[in-house]
């Protein structure tokens, strides 16, 4: 019997102490900053910022340091540091599955039963499961994070022109490669249209500055995976290639491809503090400059449930600084591109795009709409190939 | 052809992280032990393995610290299994999620402490970890890229696995301790001592798996500390387990038949139109395969220990 107490307490010691493990999370202090907005008609009734309480649901740990959660995790700090929030405001729900409707649906419950009344759901895979809930919860104001879906009511969508900065990164890879050979790490195949609209504008910035050079690209099937990750960036090195770009979460082609000695372009934070000797420059998000949007507008009450879609302009999508490996007149030409960009002139995805199988997509004159964008990007740009 | 090769080195490497989880697992069940653990004990081995290389820039310390830090999370595991008699599998997979998240803390907690944005193994030991280079034997063509060429972890991989069969297979310890697995009441009876031999080869075991986990932070992430770095793999382990009928040395083939399948999709060429969710699930049906196939063989000797996952109460006999 005493045996048996014993393990028991045993057993619980290690379960109290993996939950320390998880949930320790250092903050710094938030300092109150007071912006003003004109009043414009919101579908949601204004939140007093005392009364504010924030969910936040995370595909993995922002602790793992350099991708996807970790900047959405920046933002979030950000936005808390922007309007002036207290630690205890913000609700974090970690390694939360996007495969799994069940968890997705437990960590937004327990967010609403600690009272939260706005849900910020960063992954993909959240989506239909956020809809639903939003149904469920007319009261709390739901927004999902690289989607599509709102409800005009209390769900929206947010997500960024990152291909804009792809574009950008893919003068930088097109200007350096000299096998003509350019590696991609995704983590979705063609039907994904976040994943091949950035492959797609990675390649046109390629084509831009080197018409010779090929795009082969790799898919992981996983956001997160860091053995594949590698093993898809070693056999595109394998196959000739010299530069690597990625869509995908850990920093592991990056450190691939400085081992191999290549080069390559890294994604989501500044990826030249993990491969020094091998990143041209990195594409950033900027989540701070939305999530400060929203959470302002909620507090003016002038949060509509539209999607939002910021790109440069706005201060979401950038390129990291561009390392010294980048070959001369670089820097110009991404200026020039950028500077188009920025104001207005000229778009990616816009004209006659030819793709990989021979057809052509959109028309003379007109950009690609959001909605296409967002979730009709479904051709390779034709100098991309699979091997 | 050259992309063939690049294949099998590449599938080899693969392999050998699952190599290490496969192996721990297989002495700890050995004894009649089920420790689910594995991904946790790997994760454990993986943290002290790079903060020590970390901080001594040693890579001979980080790995006995590997070793070290996996063996004590397998005692603990023992402890809670062996004396106090608790469920395996509860306290298997307890200390898989304790191993996850405690190096995760760990990592998360020394990135804040030294004040840096990226944790990164010195340069040093990221030297000494990289391919070896034979002079001679590794320019063979083929040859020296396909038996000369690899990280250190890939020769330790394959020479731990002869020295465990050996251990199991042709001493009289290991007769003992397959004793112990099958029927531990008659091994007690016969004199062996269970416990003591438990201990042993939970402990030996989870110290295998920690040199694992090393593997996997510092060869597939390249000495560079991310969150979750082993990322799935002990759970391969443990269905690599039955893929290689207890046996170390088969462990070392299907060890490198399941690195191959997890690097397939990587080299074959995609005009082939195969899509990539098949790959994916090719390990688990060829697992499912084999355990369809031994169940109707039904051989004693390539099936699990039959006291495997029963806990032995010797006041019970």
């Amino acid at each position: 019997m005493k045996k048996k107490v014993l393990s028991l307490a045993l057993t619980f010691a290690l379960a109290v102490s993996m939950l320390a493990g998880c949930g320790t999370k250092e903050e710094k202090n938030a300092e109150p900053a007071a912006t003003e907005t004109t009043a414009k008609k919101g579908t949601m009734p204004a939140i007093k910022k005392e009364d504010l309480k924030i969910g936040v649901i995370h595909i993995t740990d922002p602790a793992e340091g350099s991708g996807y959660t970790y900047t959405h995790d920046l933002g979030i700090q950000g936005m808390q540091k922007n309007i002036g929030l207290e630690d205890s405001q913000i609700i974090r729900k970690n390694n939360t599955s996007d495969q799994d409707a069940v968890a997705i649906q437990t960590a937004i419950e327990e967010c609403i039963e600690q009272g939260c009344n706005v849900i910020f759901a960063t992954s993909w895979g959240y989506m239909d499961t956020v809809e639903a809930m939003a149904k469920e919860y007319p009261d709390v104001i739901f927004s999902h994070g690289t989607g599509y879906k709102c409800n005009g009511k209390n769900f929206n969508n947010y997500f960024g022109r990152i291909y804009q900065a792809r574009y950008l990164s893919g003068i930088a890879a097109g200007m350096k490669t000299t096998t003509n050979k350019i590696g991609y790490v995704a983590a979705m195949d063609k039907q994904n249209s976040e994943v091949t609209g950035g492959l797609d504008a990675f390649a046109m910035g390629i084509y831009s500055v080197n018409p010779d050079a090929k795009v082969y690209v790799k898919v992981t099937n996983s956001w997160f995976d860091p053995e594949a990750e590698a093993s898809a960036a070693e056999a595109l090195i394998a196959q000739g290639c010299d530069v690597i770009g990625q869509h995908c979460d850990t920093s592991n082609p990056m450190t691939a491809a400085q081992a191999a000695g290549v080069y390559g372009v890294g994604y989501n934070s500044d990826m030249s503090k993990d491969a020094p000797n091998a990143v041209l420059t990195s594409t950033m998000w900027d989540w701070s400059a939305y999530y400060t949007a929203a959470v302002q507008q909620i507090i003016d009450g002038t949060w509509d449930a539209t999607n939002y879609f910021g790109g440069m302009k706005e201060g979401l999508v950038k390129i990291a600084p561009l390392s010294n490996l980048c070959v001369d007149g670089t820097k110009e030409k991404i200026e020039e591109v950028q500077n188009k960009i920025l104001s207005g002139e000229w778009d990616v995805f816009t004209g006659v795009i030819e793709t990989n199988d021979g057809k052509t997509v959109g028309e003379e004159g007109k950009s690609l709409d959001d909605a296409t964008i967002t979730g009709g990007i479904n051709w390779y740009f034709k100098n991309v190939v699979e091997p | 052809m050259s992309m063939f090769i690049s294949f099998l080195a590449a599938a080899i490497t693969a392999g050998t992280p699952i190599l290490f989880g496969t192996l721990g697992e297989i002495i700890t069940e050995k004894v009649g032990h089920l420790n689910l653990g594995v991904e946790g004990m790997m994760a454990i081995g993986a943290c002290a393995g790079f903060m020590v290389g970390y901080s001594t820039d040693s890579f001979f310390l980080a790995l006995i610290a590997a070793f070290a830090a996996g063996m004590l999370a397998a005692l603990l595991y023992g402890l809670l299994t062996i004396t106090l008699m608790a469920n395996q599998n509860v306290t298997g997979l307890t200390l898989t999620i304790f191993g996850v998240g405690f190096a995760n803390f760990c990592g998360f907690y020394a990135r804040k402490a030294y004040g840096v944005e990226s944790l990164k193994l010195p340069e040093n030991i990221t030297s000494q970890m990289r391919n070896i280079n034979i002079p001679g034997l590794s320019d063979i063509p083929v040859i020296g890229q396909l038996f000369f060429s690899y990280n250190p972890f890939v020769y330790l991989g394959i020479i731990t696995a002869i020295l465990l069969s050996i251990y199991l297979n042709k001493t009289k310890t290991g007769l003992n301790i397959r004793a112990i697995g099958e029927n531990p009441a008659s091994a007690d009876a016969a004199g062996i001592k269970v416990t003591k031999w438990k201990y042993i080869n939970v402990g030996l075991g989870g110290g295998i798996c920690g040199i694992g986990g090393a593997f996997t932070i510092m060869i597939i992430n390249k000495g560079v500390w991310i969150s979750d770095c082993v990322g799935g793999l002990g759970w391969i382990a443990v269905a690599l387990v039955i893929f290689a009928s207890w046996s170390p040395t088969k462990a070392i083939f299907g060890s490198f038949v399941f690195g191959a399948l997890r690097q397939l999709k990587y080299y074959v060429p995609s005009s082939i139109g195969i899509p990539g969710a098949l790959y994916d699930m090719l390990p688990y049906v060829i697992t499912t395969i084999v355990l369809v196939a031994a169940s109707v063989r039904s051989s004693k000797k390539n099936s699990q220990p039959a006291s495997c996952g029963i806990n032995y109460f010797r006041e019970e006999r």
